[in-house]
């Protein structure tokens, strides 16, 4: 007898509260757009943020309703972008793709480490003793923080302990530039080829103490670029990007190769007249 | 009258690291040569830079402003030496950014008179004038935390400032300025707490020293003015002792509240080498242009406390206390918090207390790091009570936020007792002060946005 007065207790209970849920579900139901689910499912679901949105799903939301095209996800393939403005029936807005462009040349075969780090590896905390060890106070530390933080395997340190960018796998997400204490990254069209990689603020021949492939401020890019595409700002040239600068003409002269022109395949060419550098080895160190 | 008072009552926790003091304690303070060119950053302070009043090639006498406060939270800059301004533009700085200042090139021949100003008199002056008076003179906490110290003695509306402590207690090993100071300048260090009681409205003065400067607190104690109400207190011997929060601790028994500061308990703490300072240039009106510096490690020959003009470079001092050809490491400050140096033409600024070299043979390698085997001897050791453990775990896994929010992670004060004590040599101090940069740097972003 006991069995069945809690069998039909329990029993009744549960169907209670199933019909208060199933009532509560049509009651309290929320009409969601079902394409979000299948736009969602066509995006890289990689949540990296480069598109401008949280995630993903927050940009699937801003597709299905009009506020970005599919062109904006850097992640996606061409085919997947395709598909999305194919299944939406919108345009591409295929926008310009962007990269992670690193501003320094200096591995340790070119630049000088006046002092030996030693401690937590990594730049950010390198950076906190006396802002670690290398000569140019702007320069990479090469810790590879950026590496560290790069989801999409796009950054690699090379033989001389600098970040390279690989462009096609680059999905501007600027993981890199929130990671560098150096603010050595920063994201940029792929379009733009001449390119300024030092960040020196030092004028003079004694900067190349430090670094053999800092710029020294001598102004000659300044004066080859056409009409004031580049002016000289802090001892750097700043290439004024809103103006034509599909030219090599600025790089020719430089001493150094400080200035320089990104190839298609992602090597930085540098002028003819800038110094060779042979040395493979990294240089000594010295306290001083 | 005995004000002399033995306390034996102190802080928790706590480390006892190897003094290494006797090489320089005996040593009077001695002048240093003037360098042929100084080097002056303008952020020689915590807050505000300050702002150059002279132009390149300006000739200016010593003691003359090179540099006005650039707000409230900040002071002004004046000229160590006479010379002739040689360039404003960017000068290296300890914290390895470049910084704007000036380079400062010495007249050769000069008599290097100081420049004096309108004195403040310590009778007649009001409670804001002399805290006017103590900004104009550029002076900060000299103990190494160069906060400005007219800020520091402000004290805030609705709030009581009933002592005033002058901290002697000087915790760092191998340093011994303030010991020397104490020894040497009790006169301005009394005239410095007139000026001091008057601005904060105190009603006493409690002098901490720790009992391995027994000399300096019974010189003290004798020299002390009988109208003063002053205790020389002296404290058993452990590290952290100067810093402000474990002193409140030792010597009135009240605890500063997390995230508060001493004024929220009626106390302001002030390091001796301050009050000094403010006693001897107030009465002339002038700016602070050099201190006391103690250069010692074993890479030294000519060690001592040195009187050593703001601005001179860490080479030419190296030069002249002859330091080992062979130096490897360079310290700014003491083996605890200092800082280690990687470029020699960084100048000594007003926080620096003292200069550490060693050579590489007395280097002992850096040890390898073990994973932490949670034996506790860093909680043991924290002044502040956290569990370091714990918080460099959270920060390997870079848990910023849940460090700051759940293990108090700002009320660490990096005096290095946790990485002392650690058997596993986990950097942890280096750990907490990324991680504190980190939890600054969101909440920053978070307010921007």
């Amino acid at each position: 007898m006991a069995i069945v007065i809690a069998v039909v207790a329990l029993g009744s209970l549960t169907l209670l509260l199933a019909i208060l849920l199933a009532a509560a579900n049509k009651k309290l139901y929320v009409y969601e757009d079902p394409r979000i689910d299948a736009v969602e499912d066509m995006l890289p679901h990689a949540n990296c943020g480069a598109c401008g949105f949280p995630g993903c799903r927050p940009f699937a939301e801003a597709l299905v309703n009009g506020q970005a095209l599919p062109g904006r996800c850097t992640v996606s393939s061409d085919e997947g972008r395709k598909r999305i403005a194919l299944y939406l029936g919108v345009a591409l807005g295929a926008e310009e793709k962007y990269v992670a462009r690193l501003a320094c040349g200096g591995g340790i075969n070119v630049a000088r480490n006046r002092a030996h780090y030693h401690g937590i590896s990594s730049c950010r905390a390198a950076a906190l003793v006396s802002g670690g060890g290398k000569g140019c106070l702007w320069g990479c530390l090469g810790w590879g923080d950026c590496v560290a933080v790069c989801d999409f395997d796009a950054l690699h340190l090379n033989e001389h302990c600098l970040p390279v960018v690989d462009v096609q796998k680059c999905t501007a997400c600027g993981a890199c530039v929130e990671a560098c204490p150096k603010d050595l990254f920063s994201l940029q069209p792929v379009s733009r080829r001449l390119w300024v990689n030092c960040k020196n603020l030092e004028a003079g021949d004694q900067v190349l103490e430090e670094c053999q492939v800092a710029c020294t401020a001598c102004g000659r890019c300044a004066m080859d670029a056409p009409g004031g595409l580049i002016t000289m700002v802090h001892n750097l040239p700043l290439i004024d990007y809103s103006q034509d600068h599909r030219t090599q003409a600025p790089i020719q002269r430089c001493p150094t190769g400080a200035i320089g022109w990104w190839s298609d395949d992602g090597d930085f060419l540098k002028g003819p007249e800038s110094r060779k550098v042979i040395r493979q080895t990294p240089r000594k160190e010295g306290f001083s | 009258m005995n004000i002399l008072h033995i306390r034996h009552n102190t802080f928790k926790h706590g480390v006892h690291p190897p003094e290494h003091k006797e090489d320089t304690r005996g040593l009077p303070i001695r002048q240093f040569p003037f360098a042929p060119l100084l080097i002056l950053p303008m952020t020689q302070h915590i807050g505000v830079p300050a702002v150059p009043v002279v132009r390149e090639g300006q000739e200016v006498s010593r003691g003359q402003l090179l540099a006005k406060a650039g707000g409230y939270l900040s002071v002004p800059l004046h000229a160590p030496v006479s010379g002739v301004v040689h360039r404003i533009g960017n000068v290296p700085t300890i914290s390895g950014q470049m910084a704007q200042g000036i380079y400062l090139k010495t007249f050769p021949f000069s008599t290097q008179e100081a420049v004096e100003g309108i004195p403040v008199d310590v009778n007649e002056a009001k409670q804001e004038a002399i805290l006017q008076a103590i900004q104009d003179a550029g002076i900060v906490g000299l103990g190494g935390a160069a906060f400005p110290t007219h800020v520091k003695l402000k004290v805030p509306e609705g709030k009581r400032c009933d002592t005033l402590i002058i901290n002697g207690v000087e915790c760092e090993p191998y340093l011994t300025t303030d010991h020397r100071v104490m020894l040497e300048q009790a006169d301005d260090i009394f005239m410095g707490i007139r000026y001091l009681l008057k601005a904060t409205q105190a009603e006493r003065c409690i002098i901490g020293i720790e009992a391995n400067k027994q000399d300096a607190a019974e010189h003290l104690a004798a020299c002390a003015p009988s109208d003063l109400p002053l205790t020389v207190a002296v404290l058993t011997v452990k590290y952290p002792q100067g810093a402000e929060k474990m002193l409140i601790t030792a010597l009135l028994g009240r605890e500063v509240p997390s995230g508060g500061l001493p004024i929220d308990v009626g106390a302001i703490v002030i390091n001796v080498a301050t009050t000094a300072e403010i006693g001897r240039l107030l009465p002339h009106g002038r700016g602070i242009q050099e201190r006391v510096v103690t250069i010692t490690g074993p890479g030294i020959r000519k060690k001592g406390n040195y009187l050593i003009p703001i601005g001179t470079p860490l080479r030419f001092v190296l030069e002249y206390v002859e330091a080992d050809p062979d130096l490897s490491e360079v310290y700014l400050g003491g083996p605890m918090m200092g800082v280690a140096v990687s470029n020699l033409d960084i100048p000594i600024t007003k926080g620096a207390s003292g200069v550490l070299a060693f050579t590489a043979a007395q280097v002992s390698r850096p040890h390898r790091v073990y994973p932490c085997i949670h034996c506790g001897a860093c909680i043991q050791a924290c002044p502040m009570s956290l569990m370091p453990n714990k918080l460099g775990q959270l920060a390997k896994f870079e848990a910023w936020d849940e460090m700051a929010e759940q293990h108090h992670l700002m009320d660490c004060f990096e005096c290095g007792s946790c990485s002392y004590v650690c058997p596993s040599h986990i950097p942890l101090v280096q750990y907490f002060r990324l991680a504190k940069i980190m939890v600054r740097k969101r909440k920053q972003s978070k307010t921007a946005v």
